[in-house]
């Protein structure tokens, strides 16, 4: 969101290092990653039909891509053609209004809500309470996270920082007549009894959207619960929101997203409910939406767009893989980064939209070691993107929202510096030969030596180099 | 990838080998001479480029490896004693150097790089006879060796001719110790958390020593385990390869 | 807001002008591959949608409203909403303490209180079942409307023997689905569930807390 906080600079490692302090959340993580991560591998065990769903999955993608603007045309020709109706928004902001527009005109006072990041990137939420409409969120996950006035910590699980004792308390300490129990089928059906009173009041149904298909305008959506069908089924009025990249070409670009989505996301087969939405309500039909209306949003998408590269962040399915298998992500926690979008996705993905000002760090909080990039669906090359952003940080190439922001004169010197002494043999050879004499007399306390002598020993100089080990042996040079 | 037996390979230090564990390059090469193979080692080199590259310097990164590029004018394999540097000199220098006029140069030289033991494995077709003392070890798979040059199988199939070596693998081989080059000191806190874990994953085989293919990992590693005081020793697979055969 | 759409849609042209994606075919081999035989396809369906708690019942043509019939009475059902193409075939096999037939014949609006309150099971037909992922296939109509298979804790769903299909992609490029999407079309691959506490697998959140398939083999 862009607003007065825009400026400010996030803090990851200090967020960090909390959510490293909290050994509870610590072990949620590690329980829950592990879990998904080996649900995931049992619906991949075929090789070869994971490398081939794979590589259609990221051809569908990638030829919506190349048609985007056509593309974007045609599913708005489409939807328009069969009643729904179709909104632009390139900020957030825009969207919000959008939003709050259409839900004044039909005098609205309640709203459900089913899981929609982009509705998360919008901080749709705080924004409609402030204009006095009550939205509650319908999906278990995000009405746990709402009920504790949170934000969720992983875009396909939203509660996952928190177990069962946790949310019986909160359940307990915020639901009217609620009893205390850890029985997870009773606390479901506590949520049950709450929301289904909700779904049949409300208004208005809001959803995000898993794919928008331009040949026949239908918006895709997949969910377990059955909230989702609620949100867009129940309440007269169902307002879909989604990023301008969730569309698809063709209706049978659909079942390979939605397979690979489901598979990678939690380890399913396929979700409980596929919901295929066409049009609204038409004539003679007994339920159904009398107005459905598609928000698309921008937001920083079109320049990500701009450059051939980064544009493959668009490719993006949301499946959230790249998050559990992060080891980064397992230690820290979805919240440490304060991002609608945490994990290696969001590392790629949020500073683009919301600048390298603010978000310079996300790149740098990742060793690179490329297990999201073995696992995306979509083949998405998460950690080239990350160096790109990093080079894009400190040496602006392109359009990159505040590209050059952490140009830095002094870390700009010690890597020209490091450069000369590795470029020039004989440079190296003065450089390396003494680091290997004197090297192991450098203090601790060197600002970075310090950090990693935290929890480490100093690294120990080996006192000659295998250079004059070589010469020595009589290694033939050339 | 196949590959003839060659009777020469280039072979690339790499720096931090060169700096802190010279044994272990030197055990490098003696294990590709004892294969009958000419070894030569360009006295010119230095870096790959890799920490550079990933902390945004592309041209200097760039200037480094042009200066290693230089140096591998014949057509001889490249074998490097570190997935990662393999994987940097592999995967990323045609991608460092797309464009430029010496994309033709990386790309030829990335096409003849070899990680140590792929190379060991795959090419030579090495024969072990171990003569050391009974011993439980793990390994150490590094993310780049893993995910950028493929190397799962290669390094594990060597230890596994070691007759007196027990391997028992870690049950989390595939997660990152959490070295990452500058993140282990521009976010300390989580590479501690990490190597944190590799540590305790690694004390859960029992084993007496950790055996890896990458320096930068086993420079954290280590350095943790010795902090720690913990009784378990680290050694990059060249050096203990070489111990153990050599008796 | 249409300066937002000539804005975004002018910057995705000229991005898309200066930097073409080159694009690799899409090889649907993957999916058109999937081939189960018809005995192979039912065995698999079912054992997909057993795995998340759906229910089978066993039927034939001519018996399936009084198979319908006796599950419902046996548990305890009291009350069975239903549209009008089964609603002829349930009146001839209805007998005197089967659960009460309920049509859903007027708009959700004078309907609501009763359908969110009052109602224990629901009934539809189906478009035929799924092997690949051990789904339903539902294409609500005017005479089946959408609610039916949501709200009801209780759906009972008719799956034809002779209507199954391998995969998702193979039944909707055969039946061209693309010529023509009715206004919502759904994939129900069991009862209503949820993993959002503690990854804890809990079923009937929203929706129904039971599918029961009614195989109704010809």
């Amino acid at each position: 969101m862009v607003d007065a906080a825009a400026h400010t600079t996030i803090d990851f490692a200090k967020a960090s290092r909390t959510a490293l302090a909290d050994q509870q959340l610590r072990g949620n993580f590690r329980r829950a990653m592990d879990g998904l991560m080996s649900k995931r591998a049992v619906q991949f065990a075929d090789s070869r039909e994971w490398h081939a769903m794979r590589a259609l999955g990221a051809s569908v993608r990638l030829r919506a891509l190349s048609k985007l603007p056509e593309l974007l045309e045609k599913l708005e020709e489409n939807c328009t053609r069969n009643g729904i109706r179709v909104h632009w928004a390139s900020t957030t902001a825009e969207a919000n209004a959008i939003v709050l527009s259409i839900m004044q005109r039909v005098d609205t006072r309640l709203v459900v809500k089913g899981k929609s990041m982009v509705s998360e990137e919008m901080h749709l939420n705080a924004f409609l309470e402030e204009h006095g409409i009550e939205i509650l969120e319908s999906d278990l996950g995000e009405y746990i996270v709402q009920l504790d006035e949170a934000t969720p910590s992983h875009i396909i699980m939203p509660a996952i920082h928190m177990n069962t004792k946790q949310i019986a308390h909160l359940f307990r300490q915020k639901i009217k007549d609620a009893e205390y129990t850890e029985d997870v089928a009773r606390l479901t059906d506590l949520a049950r009894r709450v929301l289904r009173a909700k779904f049949a009041a409300a208004e208005v149904g809001v959803s995000g959207v898993n794919a928008a298909v331009a040949e026949t305008g239908t918006l895709c959506l997949v969910e377990n619960e059955g909230n989702g069908r609620m949100c867009t089924t129940v309440p007269p009025v169902h307002i879909a929101v989604m990023g301008l990249e969730k569309v698809v070409e063709r209706l049978e670009d659909v079942p390979p997203v939605i397979s690979l989505l489901t598979r990678s996301a939690t380890g399913q087969p396929i979700t409980t409910y596929v919901n295929m939405i066409t049009s609204p309500r038409k004539d003679g039909e007994r339920d159904g939406p009398r107005e459905v209306h598609l928000v698309i949003l921008d937001n920083g998408r079109s320049n990500v767009y701009a450059d051939a590269e980064l544009r493959d962040t668009l490719r993006c399915i949301r499946c959230g893989a790249c998050m559990n298998h992060c080891p980064v992500y397992t230690k820290v926690g979805g919240h440490a980064y304060e991002a609608p979008y945490p994990g290696p996705i969001g590392k790629i993905l949020v500073p683009q939209i919301e600048g390298l000002d603010r978000r310079g760090e996300m790149p740098h909080a990742c060793t690179m070691c490329n297990a999201c990039v073995e696992i995306c669906p979509v083949k998405i090359p998460i950690v080239g993107i990350m160096g790109r952003l990093r080079a894009e940080a400190v040496h602006p190439s392109s359009a990159v929202k505040d590209a050059g922001a952490r140009a830095s004169r002094t870390e700009a010197l010690v890597w020209k510096g490091w450069a000369a002494a590795n470029a020039s043999p004989l440079a190296y050879r003065i450089a390396s030969g003494l680091a290997a004499r004197l090297g192991n007399m450098a203090p601790s306390s060197l600002p970075l030596l310090k950090d990693w002598t935290n929890v480490r020993t100093k690294p120990r100089f080996a006192g000659r180099t295998l250079h004059e080990m070589a010469r020595e042996k009589g290694i033939a040079d050339v | 990838m196949s590959q003839e037996r060659p009777s020469t390979v280039y072979y690339f230090g790499t720096c931090l080998i060169d700096l802190f564990y010279p044994e272990a390059g030197m055990a490098g090469i003696e294990l590709l001479q004892g294969q009958g193979v000419r070894v030569v080692f360009p006295q010119g080199q230095s870096c790959c480029g890799q920490p550079a590259y990933n902390s945004g310097y592309r041209d200097e990164a760039r200037k480094v490896a042009r200066a290693q590029l230089a140096l591998f004018t014949e057509d001889w394999p490249v074998v490097v004693p570190s997935g990662s540097c393999a994987g940097m000199m592999k995967k990323h220098w045609p991608e460092l150097f797309h464009g430029t006029p010496d994309q033709a140069r990386a790309e030829a030289v990335a096409g003849r790089v070899w990680e140590l033991t792929q190379f060991l494995v795959n090419v030579l077709d090495i024969r072990l006879e171990d003569k050391g003392e009974p011993l439980r070890i793990t390994w150490h798979a590094s993310c780049h060796a893993q995910r950028e040059m493929g190397v799962v199988d290669e390094p594990k199939a060597l230890l596994r001719q070691l007759r007196n070596v027990e391997l028992v693998e870690l049950a989390r081989e595939k997660e990152c110790c959490g070295f990452g080059g500058t993140f282990a000191v521009r976010h300390p806190e989580i590479s501690a958390a990490m190597v944190g874990d590799k540590i305790a994953d690694i004390e859960n085989t029992g084993a007496k020593a950790v055996v890896s293919g990458d320096c930068g990992c086993l420079l954290n590693i280590t350095g943790a385990l010795e902090a720690g005081k913990r009784p378990v020793r680290g050694q990059h697979i060249a050096q203990f390869l070489k111990e153990r055969t050599h008796g | 807001m249409s300066d937002a759409r000539t804005s975004i849609l002018t910057r995705l042209r000229a991005s898309r002008d200066a930097h073409p994606v080159t694009v690799p075919p899409s090889d649907f081999g993957v999916l058109a591959g999937m081939r189960w035989s018809p005995e192979e396809r039912l065995d698999r369906l079912r054992t997909m949608m057993e795995a998340v708690h759906t229910e089978f019942l066993d039927a034939t043509e001519a018996d399936w409203p009084a198979v319908v019939r006796d599950f419902l009475r046996a548990e305890g059902v009291k009350t069975l909403l239903h549209g009008t193409p089964i609603a002829a075939a349930l009146a001839a096999a209805w007998t005197p303490g089967a659960p009460e037939r309920i049509a859903y014949d007027q708009p959700v609006e004078g309907f609501k209180e009763r359908l969110f309150t009052g109602i224990d099971a629901g009934i539809t037909t189906t478009l035929g079942g799924i092997a690949h992922t051990g789904s339903l296939i539902l294409w609500p109509t005017p005479e089946e409307p959408r609610l039916m298979s949501l709200v009801p804790p209780v759906h009972v769903a008719l799956l034809r023997a002779d209507r199954l299909y391998d995969t998702f992609w193979q039944a909707m490029t055969e039946n061209r689905w693309s010529q023509g999407m009715p206004t919502n079309a759904l994939l129900v691959s069991g009862p209503s569930k949820t993993a959002d506490i503690e990854q804890t697998l809990a079923y009937g959140v929203h929706g129904p807390k039971r599918l029961i398939v009614v195989v109704v083999r010809v």
